[in-house]
């Protein structure tokens, strides 16, 4: 995490100093991928400069992470590997429920498919090894957790991760005017809610009248 | 407007590129064959990443509603506007009903159609390109459809030039890939990669937008094909443990776990777009400085185009 957060600063001070010769970066769990132009920046100038914010980014401070709440369902068909990952885990279904939500999630990174956030927070008893077989087709939405991974899938794809809930809310909607969700950096809480709440949630946000709880 | 008669195979809307977003796990886009594509749009008058069209091995037939200008560049194929033989790598005026056919392409694999004025589909997050895996932008986020109706944006009519022959592209036979070595090189065995710079790969029919996939000898790995997952560049060459590389194009993922060789400089990402399953390439290794005086050159190269004026 703290390799991550060293990652995470040396991405705001490149944004913040507007770096010359910078396209674009990727932050990951451990490393930054800076996009660059050789016309604008050499590559040893580069290196050079970003040696240098690289070590301002052990003390520098970021703005204050956003808060962002995700309802949850956990019930039924919507937790489809609840049952046997509290069976693997030794608990009770309610324990690991309450485990899972009870945790605040750091996003480290978005990445595999737009806007699915690389999150760890989840107390050691969750850990759990990936599904022997991946299933082909996980629901987007779906609030998965494997190795001590916890993410949230963003569109329907393959998937290795035990499912045990569901949020209505959309990771990623292309329609939407902002289409992404999380970002790197954020903190996630899950809220649980009943399957009624769930039904009532997916239909404002399909109406487009719903706003994530971001604090 | 132009109006869809038949798609083609996989036709979509690309321009210069979606740039930003690969921190949300949302590729560029755009044309897998860049220059090709700017080509295509200094034919017609258009700035260079004005949005166009990127057709597959099979191009599409459209209908022009009303007068315009367009040029096709890119794969070799056969152009037809009212059923007669019109020419590629030029600009074609058209009138109103007019209906221009773009046939299989006999040699290369993109094309280009440019229409003078640019498509103007809405752009999402700053692009008119289309990610299709993400459903997002060009057409409603998906390839073109028979009906769609393209709408164009206003432009004068340009003067109607050529490509000179000395510059026109060439596709085919075995190429020659330049490579810096890295991000993951140490992963490999020194034979490992001695096999991936002295070995001809082939190029698979499961290639795509997304990546090259290779079919070859083995590269072989020191300690196991996993990484702690990074970002990975246009051009990445990822090898996963059957040792096959695969060289991650426009719509690639933004960050991945399998260790990555090398990366295809910039400017021999073209001649790779443009290379049939079949088709055979090497990799040869540079060092940044030489791999940034080659990107100038092509650069040069690019913007010194003979453009001939030719009657229209």
């Amino acid at each position: 995490m703290e390799i991550n957060t060293r990652v995470r600063a040396l991405d705001y001070l490149i944004e913040q100093k507007a770096v010359p010769g910078v396209i674009e970066t990727v932050p990951s769990y451990r490393a930054l991928l800076v996009y660059y132009d050789p016309s604008i920046v050499g590559y040893d100038a580069l290196c050079t400069e970003l040696a240098a914010l690289a070590d301002q980014a052990t003390t520098t401070t970021m703005p204050p992470a956003r808060e962002v709440e995700l309802p949850c369902c956990y019930d039924g068909e919507l937790g489809p590997d609840l049952e046997a990952a509290a069976a693997r885990l030794g608990l009770s279904v309610d324990d690991l429920v309450r485990l899972h939500a009870g945790a605040e999630y750091l996003v480290y990174f978005i990445g595999f498919t737009p806007g699915l956030p690389y999150m760890t927070g989840a107390p050691e008893q969750l850990t759990i090894p990936r599904l022997d077989t991946p299933r082909l087709k996980v629901p987007p939405g779906s609030v998965a957790i494997g190795g001590i991974q916890c993410c949230v899938y963003s569109v329907e794809s393959p998937g290795g991760f035990w499912l045990l809930g569901r949020t209505p809310l959309r990771l990623y909607d292309p329609a939407a005017a902002e289409p992404i969700l999380l970002k790197p950096g954020d903190r996630v809480r899950f809220r649980r809610i009943d399957r009624r709440e769930f039904d009532d949630i997916a239909a404002r946000v399909d109406a487009g009248r719903f706003h994530a709880v971001i604090r | 407007m132009i109006r869809v008669v038949d798609p083609g195979p996989q036709t979509t809307v690309q321009d210069g590129g979606r740039v930003g977003q690969l921190r949300y796990a949302i590729p560029p886009s755009g044309p897998v064959d860049r220059p090709s594509f700017v080509l295509a749009n200094r034919l017609v008058g258009n700035p260079d990443g004005a949005a166009a069209l990127e057709f597959t091995l099979i191009g599409p037939r459209l209908a022009a509603e009303a007068p315009c200008a367009i040029a096709v560049t890119g794969a070799d194929v056969p152009v037809l506007v009212n059923d007669a033989p019109a020419a590629a790598l030029t600009t074609l005026v058209l009138e109103a009903g007019d209906i221009v056919r773009i046939g299989a392409a006999r040699a290369g694999v993109r094309g280009y159609i440019a229409v003078g004025g640019g498509l103007e589909v809405p752009p999402v997050l700053g692009s008119r390109a289309t990610y299709l895996r993400g459903r997002l932008g060009g057409m409603h986020g998906r390839a073109l459809a028979r009906n769609d109706r393209l709408p164009i944006g206003t432009a004068p009519v340009p003067r109607a030039r050529t490509v000179a022959s000395t510059a026109r592209p060439r596709w085919g036979g075995e190429l020659e890939l330049r490579v810096v070595l890295g991000p993951q090189a140490d992963r490999f065995t020194d034979e490992g990669v001695a096999t991936f710079l002295s070995s001809a790969y082939e190029v698979l029919p499961q290639s795509d937008r997304m990546g090259a996939r290779l079919k070859g000898a083995r590269v072989a790995h020191a300690r196991g094909h996993d990484i702690i997952s990074d970002g990975i560049a246009l051009g990445a060459v990822q090898v996963p443990g059957d040792g096959q590389p695969i060289v991650l194009l426009v719509d690639r993922q933004s960050t991945g776990g399998y260790t990555k060789i090398a990366a295809v400089c910039s400017f021999d990402i073209p001649r790779l777009a443009q290379a049939k399953p079949g088709q055979r390439v090497r990799f040869s290794a540079v060092d940044v400085a030489t791999a940034h005086r080659l990107l100038e050159e092509s650069d040069a190269a690019l913007a010194g185009v003979d453009l001939e004026e030719i009657a229209s």
